[in-house]
């Protein structure tokens, strides 16, 4: 192997800068390249790809006790103004 | 007003369009309308806080302060960014304002690093050094299977392990991944470098893929 192609063991740090399209050009195509010939770090690839989108399926927990009213007090008193 | 109710109905994308509405009605005075800007963003804007603040507590009570100055500035908000990002920069603002009357700002970009941060994957999972094939796998990720994927209890997973990520890190990936906002905005929101903000997600993103595999390639039921 040339000194130019990535290991797998450096693949791993790029994948989420990769996933941003953030890498250089030159960096890019070592990535690829490396994609070309390595089906275990492909599945990496996708496996970063589904955690990001697992976490886009997360919703947000419900207001903690209190806030509700709270801030339903403070959007009356905010209404009253003019 | 009217300028926003006539965007609402222009706009091209639905979760905008309805943003659009929201911020309408709000101007408006509907009660119903800012309940459900607070369901949707409160959660998000008290992670925000957390990072200037170091109780739930008070950041909570920035959250409330951010909320009235929402409320403050819905008529001038004339939608150079999305809804989202604008509530959420008056929060970090809010809770950056309390950390530095409390005394105890720190500004984020000078925060050391979150701890001792290992490499993404484990060093003993990749053939070791002079061996013919070193550094690259020797114990490969396997395919996850979809379903077990989309199971409920994957996600219930994914959000305790994002819970437990150090403050920025869990921060950053809340924001970019969970609520969808841009590199530019987050940086934006938080005040760090777009390099700074790259590599805390990286680091997140990481931690929270290792979770997942480890559940779905060993003890988790599909």
């Amino acid at each position: 192997m040339s000194a130019t192609e990535l290991s797998c063991r450096e693949l791993v740090e790029l994948a989420s800068d990769y996933v941003e399209r953030r890498l250089p050009l030159a960096e890019r195509t070592r990535f690829e390249m490396h994609l070309c010939y390595c089906a275990p770090c492909r599945v990496y690839l996708d496996q970063i790809r589904a955690t990001i989108a697992t976490a886009g399926r997360l919703t947000e927990d419900d207001l903690p006790a209190g806030s509700r009213e709270t801030l339903l007090a403070a959007f009356r008193e905010w209404k009253k103004t003019p | 007003m009217n300028g926003a109710a006539t965007r609402a109905i222009d706009s091209p994308t639905p979760g905008l369009h309805d943003e659009w509405g929201l911020v309408a009605a709000l101007r408006l005075g509907d009660e119903a309308a800012f309940l459900a800007l607070v369901k949707r963003y409160h959660g998000a804007m008290v992670r925000i806080a957390r990072m200037y603040l170091r109780s739930d507590a008070t950041a909570e009570d920035a959250v409330q302060e951010a909320w009235l100055g929402v409320l403050k500035g819905i008529d001038d908000f004339e939608g150079r960014a999305s809804v989202k990002s604008w509530i959420f920069r008056i929060t970090a603002y809010c809770a950056k304002g309390r950390s530095v009357r409390e005394g105890r700002f720190v500004p984020l970009s000078s925060l050391e690093e979150d701890g001792d941060d290992g490499p993404a994957v484990a060093p003993e999972r990749f053939q070791p050094e002079g061996a013919r094939y070193a550094n690259n796998w020797s114990q490969p990720p396997q395919p996850w299977a979809d379903e077990r994927l989309a199971a409920v209890e994957t996600a219930a997973l994914a959000r305790a392990e994002i819970e437990r990520l150090p403050v920025r890190q869990r921060t950053v990936m809340t924001l970019r991944d969970v609520e969808g906002l841009d590199s530019d905005e987050v940086c934006a929101i938080l005040g760090i470098s777009e390099g700074n903000q790259r590599v805390l997600l990286h680091r997140a993103r990481s931690k929270v893929r290792a979770a997942l595999e480890q559940h779905l390639e060993k003890g988790g039921r599909p």
